[in-house]
């Protein structure tokens, strides 16, 4: 292979968000951030791993309780917002405000579209009677799938002030920067999901 | 509205000692607010302290809420003492006692030892590794406002609403509504919450401050070992913190929401709880203590005119110290059951603990050796320290051993253990720093005479307090009993240990004595430099100014001002004008201070049950949130001409 080596300015320049001392300490920050809210879930996520079996005196278990249809739906919306994310931050490395705020807004709508889903489905499962109150294993359930749907919930309005900043500041170190730690905090929350739908949904339905 | 009355003031709130604990309440916040009205002090307390965002004022606010939690928790303490001074004593009733050790429990580690912990952190870390603020200065104040109303809101349980009662690690099913009614246990879970989500935020700004924010030249391995020993509890804090809430939500959702996490009939495990809350509570144990060997490899060498012996070991003993410290937890619980091989596991895991630890204390001793020691105050706390830890961590080694642990498991030799660790290591080691650098704080030498007078009284009435309990613990009496009968044989030990208990309050009184008489009268330190130190902070100013350094410092060695001084460059510290820069620093901000009282107010609503103001403290936070993020004025100018004044008044000006 002898392909010759071009000096690509693109490749060698730092992105805008790390050129800045401070706003790249926030980042390191972000990241160490990332890991106490994987504790947070990983322990909730022992939690759930313990009690799925434990479904009380007549509470329904995971096989039962669990319609796949809204799973999958789920995670094929949360899926694709977490790539129209990593969209986004390509149009800002590129340096195209207007594409980025435009895939930030496909991500919000499907962030959407993911918590209604979300909700509709714990909807579902209360009208039927299976609250919370009823078993150590809906407890469990309901607070490690909601965790992540506040989570989730939070990204949104998150991603909202996100593009008025954007809108008005244009691309900065700091609306940058603040756009990069928006997209590590949605695919760390789509790769809890893909876990969430591995061992609960998936798991349940063996 | 007496339906609210009693909510509020339920029996526990109206015995004699609560009703007079109001009237001194009412009083002292009438004295403070008198004061603060009388001499025109509310716009300076707003804009200098409540709204700063300079580590060095946040140091100092932590050290004031700790030394006022250690009275505090030593004022329960010296209640639960007089309660056990003689054998069928009824100063307190089985209720009030459980109330009070739980409140003593839980105050002294996460609102006493958690910020003294982060008072030595915010005063000496930025000056010892050469920068001028913390990474993220306004999340600085905001985690300790979350600490300082946490605090207050735990402290007012006993007066209104009543106290939590179930110990300070509140294992459910006594946690339970069923059992448990009432709002105290309410209180618990959520100070514990708001102050770990600020102790969270503290551990990721050490963290960054520490990786990324030292001065040039000064790598990794020529860090002061306090910055070793900051940085790895930051690590800790990252991860231990998260299973604490996790416990404490799950808790609170089983009391306020009737789930079922710990509710046996409904499939819930109560072990589910005592695993969480040690995977948090063992980390912990080296939160508490890690930073307090930080500041004894500082006192000890300063003090020995040495450098510190084994410098590396004592970073790789301390970084196997944490690695060691994820998989000891279940050694909390042996008696539980989990059957032989778990426990053998988890014994070994602990006795090997001691290893690093014994590599430590070798450490500190060969730095003695033949080392020209000054006996200041703070060198004598950490020379008490080595004995007394070493005894604690002995009878800690007895306890990991499993088969006798089922001998002194939940005795007062557990009791009398973990005293002797957690007062024998760290609070005299964050003592020691309290006293090595209240100069750098203030400005001021503490006096030695009245230093040494709180030391001796301390750290006898430490020993005649807790050696009796390794005895009693031994002769069968349980932590947690409110009184014993006659016959056991336990009454003259526990009249002893209720003796020592209140020497060691006669020396807090004078340590605090000692404080204010400083504040007043003490020498004034004029170089920065009172010990002959050797890391970076005493090349500073007491107190430094605001920006630190008008100049970052160049490291080349460890001890980096040590090297500086014995190389004869000491005027490196003098600065030409021509020299200076703008400096550009954090903004002071109202956000830190009212998005603790959202989380006040937030916690006020749930601990009642009063959604509508759970909502408004929501509500608070979200604002809070929102103005900070369009908030881009955060920083503000030096500019030079101020920081040549401010160099020149101290005499660090050249030509």
């Amino acid at each position: 292979m002898n392909l010759p080596v071009e000096p690509n300015a693109t490749q060698t320049k730092l992105p805008l968000e790390f050129t800045d001392n401070h706003e790249s300490l926030k980042i390191l920050g972000f990241w160490s951030f990332l890991a106490t809210d994987l504790l947070l879930f990983a322990s909730l996520f022992a939690v759930y791993a313990v009690y799925q079996s434990r479904i009380g005196m007549a509470g329904p278990s995971p096989d039962q309780l669990f319609k796949l249809g809204p799973a999958v739906v789920e995670t094929l919306l949360l899926l694709t917002s977490s790539f129209t994310c990593g969209l986004a931050v390509y149009e800002m490395r590129h340096g195209h405000k207007t594409g980025t705020i435009a895939w930030l807004i496909v991500t919000i709508l499907l962030g959407i579209g993911f918590v209604t889903t979300e909700i509709r489905e714990f909807v579902s499962y209360i009208a039927l009677g299976d609250s919370w109150h009823h078993s150590a294993f809906l407890s469990a359930f309901f607070t490690l799938v909601g965790t992540h749907g506040a989570h989730v919930s939070f990204g949104i309005l998150w991603a909202i002030t996100l593009i008025i900043q954007l809108a008005g500041r244009g691309l900065t170190t700091i609306t940058t920067r603040k756009m990069y730690m928006f997209a590590l905090y949605w695919h760390f929350l789509d790769i809890i999901w893909v876990f969430i739908f591995t061992v609960v949904y998936l798991n349940g339905k063996i | 509205m007496s339906s609210l009355l009693a909510q509020l003031f339920p029996p526990s709130t109206t015995r004699n000692m609560e009703l007079s604990a109001d009237v001194l309440i009412i009083l002292t916040s009438a004295a403070i607010i008198y004061y603060l009205t009388r001499w025109h002090r509310w716009k300076y307390l707003w804009r200098e302290w409540l709204t700063t965002v300079d580590h060095k004022k946040i140091g100092i606010m932590y050290l004031i809420a700790a030394v006022t939690m250690l009275f505090r928790g030593g004022v329960d303490a010296l209640l639960l003492r007089a309660q056990l001074a003689v054998p069928n004593n009824h100063f307190l009733g089985p209720l009030h006692y459980d109330e009070i050790f739980t409140t003593h429990g839980t105050i002294m580690i996460f609102f006493m030892a958690m910020p003294l912990i982060f008072a030595m952190f915010n005063i000496a870390i930025p000056l010892m590794i050469g920068a001028r603020d913390v990474a993220f200065p306004r999340l600085n104040a905001i985690s300790f406002w979350l600490f300082a109303f946490a605090g207050f809101l735990f402290n007012i349980s006993f007066v209104i609403g009543g106290s939590p009662n179930a110990g300070w690690t509140s294992y459910p099913p006594l946690t339970e509504l069923a059992f448990n009614p009432g709002v105290g246990q309410n209180y618990y879970l959520m100070a514990l919450i708001v102050t770990g989500i600020g102790t969270t935020a503290t551990g990721i700004n050490f963290l960054v401050t520490i990786l990324r924010m030292r001065a040039p030249g000064m790598t990794l391995m020529r860090m002061p070992m306090f910055a070793w020993t900051t940085l790895v509890t930051s690590v800790l804090i990252l991860f231990a913190f998260p299973p604490l809430t996790v416990a404490m939500v799950l808790t609170l959702f089983d009391r306020l929401f009737g789930t079922a996490f710990f509710t046996i009939g409904r499939g819930g495990m109560p072990m589910m709880y005592v695993n969480l809350f040690w995977l948090f509570g063992h980390p912990e144990v080296y939160i508490l203590v890690l930073p307090s060997f930080g500041i004894f490899s500082e006192v000890v060498a300063t003090f020995s005119r040495k450098k510190l012996f084994g410098y590396s070991t004592m970073v790789y003993s301390v970084l196997a110290i944490t690695f060691l410290s994820y998989g000891t937890w279940v050694h909390h619980f042996f008696t539980m059951g989990a059957g032989a091989a778990v426990n053998v596991f988890f014994g070994l895991s602990t006795i090997l603990i001691a290893i690093p630890t014994g590599i430590k204390i070798f450490n500190w001793i060969f730095t003695m050796w033949n080392g020209r020691i000054k006996m200041t105050v703070a060198m004598m706390w950490a020379l008490a320290f080595i004995p007394t830890f070493v005894v604690g961590g002995a009878t800690g080694v007895m306890l990991g051993a499993v088969p006798a642990d089922y001998q002194f498991h939940n005795s007062y030799f557990l009791i009398a253990h973990f005293h002797n660790v957690i007062i024998g290591g760290t609070v005299f080691g964050l003592l020691s720093g309290v006293y090595y650098w209240w100069p750098k704080m203030t400005g001021r030498l503490l006096n030695e005479r009245q230093g040494k007078w709180a030391f001796w009284l301390f750290f006898l009435g430490f020993w005649v307090t807790f050696m009796p309990q390794y005895a009693l613990g031994f002769m069968g009496m349980t932590r947690r009993m409110y009184t014993y009968s006659h016959g056991f044989g336990w009454s003259s030990l526990n009249l002893m240990s209720t003796i020592g208990a209140f020497v060691m309050g006669a020396g807090f009184v004078v340590m605090v004595y000692n404080f204010v008489w400083s504040q007043i009268h003490g020498e004034i330190d004029v170089t920065g430099d009172p010990w002959d130190g050797r890391t970076l902070e005493w090349s500073t100013p007491s107190p430094a100014p605001e920006y630190n350094f008008a100049r970052i410092p160049v490291v080349t060695d460890r001890d980096a001002w040590w090297a500086i001084k014995q190389d004869h460059k000491s005027n490196v510290i003098q600065i030409k004008p021509q020299e200076i820069q703008d400096i550009e620093l954090p903004k002071s901000s109202a956000i830190p201070f009212l998005m603790g009282l959202s989380f006040f107010v937030f916690s006020v609503g749930m601990v009642f049950s009063w959604w509508w103001i759970a909502v408004v403290g929501f509500l608070g936070f979200v604002v809070c949130m929102l103005v900070g993020t369009f908030d881009y004025d955060d920083h503000k100018e030096v500019p030079r001409q101020v920081i040549q004044n401010t160099e020149s008044a101290l005499g660090r000006l050249q030509g």
